[in-house]
């Protein structure tokens, strides 16, 4: 005799049952696994940061706990005597080459690719090409190649601000793949023509309808140029610029303190990670606004 | 009343246009798009444009719409000459094959987008969005975003936005192809009921026979860039003016016969020849398979129209039945009763129905080419 189901359940057969109770377990056994991958690989990050962290928080004894690092770091005048100390400045220059440059390669790529994509689609190989081309030629060579270039800018000005011709190369590809893989996602070719038909020019085709929908591109490439920018330290030295990687190195150099080295370090990595969350946090606040 | 005449009645209180497309050309590299294609849609009048892939119908569209330059030809739109004249500032609506809804707008901001781009004021914009929402019958969605749509509602939201901006002519290009059979039979028609409702000259592009000849005023039929046949439903599909017509809209029995003095002879049966100045001689017979019916009274042993029943698909009310006759085999429309009758291995006697045919010579057509 049947069982009585109450109304609005369902009444499962065995095999259904039994299908069910796999797939639970399987689905169990895959959690369990991604746990323990993320583990894994979060400790393998997370514990040499944490043991930096800890050893630029040593006292003079072994086992204390000690701020003298990071003061130093924030007291540290280098060469001159008064004013602003020179990490505070070095933030500054960093954070506004990482403004300049995301500005020039928005500016740049993103009309630029729209471009390609609706009208010389034909181009679009050697413009990727092009902007790939940076991933392949290593920083020094880039500097020896620049640097003659570098003697003509710093006839004209000797700002730390001019490092940005030479980021905005560095960031092409990263920026290129990011806002590619965004326009990928998207038919923009029957966006176009549609806002065309409605009586949209091309500025207004580019500016209301497709750049809208690549936000997300959009903050992934700024993202990327911004870490560049943050992190960069090679080039910077090897053109006698002065950055923000460039002024810890320079900082942790000159002082008989070992922690300075590691509270440096891992300012340098707190400043661009917090940098980084603030952007994500950004996209992700533009994407849920959209529903 | 007919179709033809309500909507130029409505064209006529809504000030519809007429559109002339004179000589129009377009070559991509080697490839003859279109080859000096002469089309006129009269003001109110709804012309689908059929065709195989790649017989210049999209293209048609296209360069009507100023999504692509002609290389050669006129277009004219309520007399005003508007070759050159870019698609932005050419006052078309355009639905197209692909979901084309902005994605990051919502419904009411698509529909408002081509008032907003003529600076409407938001209260007339609103008002217009509503209007045509519930013209479509989606002013509940109003809110929503594209993604939160069926692709049935997407197209219906692609029309009201077209027609938001009151264009002086509607294209859609193949509206219907992406959505299932069901809802685009259901959105067809909802197309029609609109398009009468607003009076507005229409192309509409669709390589779906069955959908030109339910929705269109006139059909066009194209083939290697050209017009063979632009007229009425009922004429394209009883009266083709080619065989590549008579064979592209619906099916046709290409049966061998011989012509004399007007009347092809086939397998025994003499039908009248719709052009009867064809010359004499052996020539191809178009026969529609509904003209094939089942003898009366019990079948013959042999015969040239006995044969065998092979196969039979169910349609509806009617069935296609397939008939080996020996040297060939035959489509037969029958009512689905007779041909549950005969199933497959019956032995069965057809006749055909003296229905005016088309017969075709090496693959030509003694009809006249052209509309």
């Amino acid at each position: 005799m049947a069982a009585l189901a109450p109304v609005g359940e369902v009444v499962r057969e065995p095999a259904a049952r039994r299908a069910a109770g796999v797939s639970a377990r399987r689905r169990r056994r895959l959690n369990a696994f991604r746990y323990l991958v993320f583990t894994v690989f979060g400790l393998f990050f997370a514990l040499p940061l944490l043991a930096m962290a800890r050893f630029s928080l040593e006292g003079a004894k072994l086992g204390t706990w000690s701020l003298t690092a990071w003061s130093q770091i924030a007291s540290y005048q280098g060469t001159q005597a008064v004013g602003i100390p020179p990490l505070i400045s070095s933030i500054e220059i960093t954070l506004e080459l990482a403004l300049i440059t995301c500005t020039v390669i928005v500016l740049l790529l993103v009309p630029t690719m729209i471009w390609i994509r609706l009208r010389v689609r034909w181009l679009s190989r050697t413009f990727e090409f092009l902007c790939l081309l940076p991933l392949t030629i290593p920083a020094i060579v880039l500097v020896v190649g620049l640097g003659p270039i570098y003697n003509r800018i710093q006839r004209i000005s000797l700002s730390s601000l001019m490092l940005f011709w030479v980021y905005v190369i560095l960031a092409l590809p990263y920026a290129y793949r990011a806002l590619a893989a965004g326009l990928g996602g998207l038919d923009v070719t029957t966006l176009a023509e549609a806002a065309r038909s409605l009586g949209a020019r091309w500025l207004t085709v580019i500016v209301r309808v497709i750049v809208p929908n690549m936000w997300q591109a959009i903050l992934n490439a700024l993202l990327l140029t911004s870490a560049l920018v943050l992190g960069e330290f090679t080039i910077a030295y090897l053109l006698l610029y002065n950055n923000l990687q460039v002024e810890l190195y320079s900082i942790s150099r000159n002082t008989p303190n070992a922690g300075v080295l590691f509270a440096t370090s891992t300012a340098a990595l707190a400043f661009a990670f917090a940098l980084l969350l603030i952007l994500s946090y950004v996209g992700r606040r533009r994407r849920r606004s959209r529903g | 009343m007919t179709p033809q005449a309500t909507s130029a009645q409505e064209a006529a209180t809504r000030n519809a246009v007429e559109v002339q497309m004179t000589g129009l050309s377009r070559r991509y590299g080697q490839v003859v798009a279109l080859d000096g294609l002469d089309l006129t849609l009269q003001p109110g009048e709804l012309v689908a444009l059929l065709g195989p892939s790649g017989c210049g119908k999209t293209t048609t569209l296209r360069l009507l719409a100023g999504l692509e330059d002609a290389d050669a030809g006129q277009i004219t739109v309520a007399g005003r000459d508007i070759t050159h004249v870019p698609a932005s500032r050419r006052d078309m609506g355009m639905v197209f094959q692909a979901y084309s809804l902005f994605p990051h707008m919502t419904v009411r901001q698509n529909v408002a987008f081509g008032l907003r781009l003529r600076r409407a004021v938001a209260a007339v914009r609103d008002r217009r969005a509503v209007e045509m929402l519930e013209l479509v019958g989606l002013s509940e969605q109003a809110d929503r975003y594209p993604h939160q749509l069926s692709g049935g509602q997407q197209q219906r939201v692609a029309l009201a936005r077209a027609l938001a901006i009151e264009p002086q002519v509607l294209l859609l290009d193949e509206p219907l192809s992406a959505l299932d059979a069901k809802v685009r039979a259901q959105l067809r028609d909802e197309i029609r009921r609109i398009q009468l409702e607003v009076g507005i000259t229409t192309l509409f592009v669709t390589h779906d026979q069955e959908e030109a000849l339910a929705i269109a005023d006139r059909v066009g039929v194209m083939r290697d860039g050209r017009l063979e046949q632009l007229a009425s439903p009922t004429d394209v599909y009883s009266r083709p003016a080619t065989a590549f017509v008579a064979e592209f809209v619906g099916l046709s029995n290409r049966l061998a016969g011989t012509v004399s003095g007007g009347v092809v002879t086939v397998r025994g049966c003499d039908l009248p020849l719709m052009d009867r100045s064809t010359p004499d001689g052996p020539a191809m017979a178009l026969v529609r398979p509904e003209a094939v019916t089942l003898a009366s009274g019990y079948p013959a042993d042999s015969g040239p129209l006995t044969g065998t029943v092979i196969a039979s698909t169910f349609l509806g009310a009617t069935s296609r039945v397939t008939v080996d006759l020996g040297d060939t085999t035959i489509l037969a429309q029958l009512a689905t009763a007779d041909a549950t009758a005969h199933p497959a291995g019956s032995r069965v006697t057809l006749a055909i129905r003296p229905d005016p045919v088309l017969v075709a010579v090496d693959g030509a057509t003694s009809a006249g080419e052209g509309a």
